[in-house]
């Protein structure tokens, strides 16, 4: 019986036939009936399917699929179809944004953009239907839409980088490329190119809100686990209806911080930290070259970068003697 | 099955393990970090002492060769077709001839360059290029003194007894590729040994170190208003700033904090006086390789070309060679004053 559980017990519980879920008015849609699988009890419910994919969730895959091979077969081709070197060179292949000389253009040459236009096109149709989808399948189930919403938010940073911000400035080439290594490169170069996004204060609200989630996400789950013994798995009955383990969760983080949250309000800090962490993300590139182009000079301007001593004596820029900046 | 999956699951985490120690790019401690600037500001350079006195050991100058005895018959008169070392005594002449072949062809000797039933012959090749680089080197000693100080240079800073120096570079059109309508990689996108195996651009030395006549902001990439004045540069250039930067940061054997404080690495204000050093050097680079390599490139043969056929040029690393100061610092020009010379106009 597994009723204790902690980080290093793991248990897994399961029916001896598949649920089938609540009745709901499509329920002919969904796919097989479901089965059991221990790897997957292993990271969550042991139970898989049945699965509801409909015309918006195959709309997705498909769409997805397409931008996938569209950026997958171009890396390939960029290692002269060589599998060796296409497995070997993987994570620093990509397909690259249209040259800047080509601007907006909806049609640049497939060698010089076309692609990557082709494939942000059957990304981002793949993103949004599964947007749809969510929304849709909430409603469906009589959710809230709390999933679909903090999706969006992420949503949103995709777009800012790959469709809003590029718009904007006037050239597809400011978007990123699609690729492992070289999407990291472009972000070390968007970052020098703008003077350090450090300094941009909503880039530092998304690093507060990123590494927020976490440290909430870490202690959340580590009292819900240290109260597991009590109950406490049942934190959302516990809400309305508290019990000894919900006692003793608070007691303990007031005895060590004077503070704490209820089993309703972690949620909501873990929902809008998570949620605020792309949303500020986007707000902060959106800014950037926009309406900023250089972010420690626009923090020394605003007093947010502090000043050091000078220890090497006056260095000056041999173009411009006179004071570059 | 769970036996099964445990037992996996460790085999697989002992293979990366194994993988992760076996790739490039590690380095054993001890590992020093040395403050160069305001605390707090990062401004540290960080070394490893063991690989550090390695390549300092590997970077030793020879010793000097005897100095030449004051006076004498000009070389002009001793030996005909002199045309660079047209100051020089017989003897300092002499003393320059054989330093050279110490530095340059100790196992191929005179022959290297010179007919040897001949030695006024011009028929050798390397002699037409020695001429030039012997012109370049006085050239770089009298006019580039913001760059290379009262240090100098001299054949060995480059050649390290090589007839080729062993860090050049020639103009790079990337790996195979598929042809028609398939998406160019523009210059990027493949592991870059040239910008510390960075997925940036493989060949940043063409545009920013190939061309003598290049826009004098090419390198600045970070606007200097906070507000957007003018059109913006691509990122595309920024990336491309960004793999000559490892370059040098990888030729000199330092971190990014050798001359910018990483927080605006745009500000002079902020930054070393070694990046003033470093912007004059680039400049020194573009003037050798744009007036004096490139125009050889027709003298070359085939073998001595690129891909591109270009000929074999010169980047920080080429001097250098992993160390802030090339050969560690050694005053080798101060034991050749041959070298120093006046300005010299550039090969024709």
């Amino acid at each position: 019986m597994g009723y204790y559980q902690n980080i290093y017990t793991q248990v897994q519980v399961h029916p001896l036939h598949p649920e089938a879920g609540v009745t709901i008015p499509e329920i002919e849609k969904r796919v097989g009936k479901g089965g059991f699988s221990y790897l997957a009890g292993l990271v969550g419910n042991a139970q898989v399917g049945p699965i509801y994919l409909g015309t918006l969730g195959t709309l997705s895959l498909a769409s997805g699929f397409i931008a996938f091979e569209i950026i997958g077969l171009n890396m390939w081709a960029s290692v002269n179809w060589d599998p060796v070197q296409f497995l070997r060179q993987l994570p620093w292949l990509a397909l690259e944004p249209p040259r800047p000389e080509h601007g907006l253009k909806i049609l640049p040459p497939m060698a010089e953009g076309g692609w990557w236009l082709l494939a942000g096109f059957f990304l981002t149709a793949s993103i949004l239907l599964w947007w749809v989808r969510l929304f849709r399948r909430a409603r469906a189930l009589g959710l809230g839409y709390h999933v679909p919403w903090a999706f969006a938010s992420a949503i949103w940073l995709y777009l800012v980088l790959g469709f809003i911000r590029p718009i904007l400035m006037g050239s597809w080439s400011e978007a990123v490329p699609f690729g492992i290594f070289p999407h990291l490169d472009w972000t070390a170069a968007f970052s020098l190119r703008y003077g350090n996004l450090f300094y941009n204060p909503f880039h530092m609200l998304s690093i507060a809100f990123l590494y927020g989630s976490t440290l909430l996400f870490a202690m959340h789950g580590a009292t819900i686990l240290a109260v597991s013994r009590y109950g406490g798995e049942r934190e959302i009955e516990q809400i309305v209806d508290r019990g000894t383990a919900t006692e003793r969760a608070a007691l303990f983080w007031r005895w060590t911080m004077g503070f704490n949250a209820t089993m309703e309000s972690v949620h909501r800090w873990l929902w809008w930290f998570a949620f605020l962490t792309t949303l500020t993300g986007g707000i902060g590139i959106l800014l950037t070259g926009t309406v900023v182009d250089n972010w420690y000079l626009w923090a020394v301007k605003h007093g947010v970068a502090p000043s050091y001593p000078l220890i090497y004596g006056p260095v000056v820029d041999p173009l411009n003697p006179g004071g570059t900046p | 099955m769970k036996l099964a999956l445990q037992i996996l699951g460790v085999v697989v985490a002992v293979l990366l393990t194994g993988a992760m120690f076996g790739t490039a790019g590690w380095t054993r401690p001890p590992v020093r970090s040395e403050q160069t600037g305001f605390r707090g500001t990062g401004m540290v350079q960080v070394q490893n002492p063991r690989t550090l006195a390695a390549k300092i050991d590997a970077n030793a100058a020879p010793a000097p060769q005897d100095p030449a005895p004051p006076g004498g018959d000009p070389a002009t008169q001793t030996y005909q077709n002199v045309q660079v070392l047209t100051d020089l005594s017989t003897d300092q002449f002499n003393r320059v001839m054989a330093s050279i072949t110490e530095w340059v062809s100790p196992e191929q000797g005179c022959a290297y360059c010179h007919n040897v039933e001949n030695m006024a012959d011009d028929s050798v090749y390397a002699k037409t290029v020695a001429r030039s680089m012997l012109r370049m080197v006085r050239h770089i000693n009298a006019d580039w003194k913001n760059h290379v100080g009262q240090t100098g240079v001299t054949c060995y800073t480059c050649h390290r007894g090589n007839p080729v120096p062993q860090a050049v570079w020639h103009d790079n059109p990337g790996p195979p590729h598929a042809q028609g309508f398939a998406a160019r990689d523009g210059g990027q996108n493949h592991p870059a040994p040239e910008a510390g195996l960075s997925s940036l651009n493989y060949d940043p030395y063409k545009v920013l170190l190939g061309n003598k006549d290049i826009d004098q902001n090419a390198v600045r990439v970070a606007a200097t208003t906070a507000l957007p004045t003018a059109p913006s540069k691509p990122i595309q250039t920024a990336e491309q700033t960004y793999a000559l930067m490892i370059h040098m940061s990888e030729g000199l054997g330092v971190n990014c904090t050798y001359c910018h404080n990483t927080r605006a690495f745009s500000s002079w204000s902020e930054s070393t006086p070694k990046r003033v050093t470093a912007w004059h050097g680039i400049r020194l680079v573009r003037d050798i390789n744009g007036n004096y390599i490139t125009p050889l490139t027709p003298v070359l043969p085939e073998a001595r070309l690129g891909p591109e056929g270009d000929a074999p040029k010169a980047n920080c690393t080429t001097c250098h060679q992993g160390l802030a100061k090339p050969l560690n610092g050694a005053q080798m020009l101060k034991d050749y004053p041959e070298l120093a010379g006046g300005p010299m106009t550039p090969a024709k």
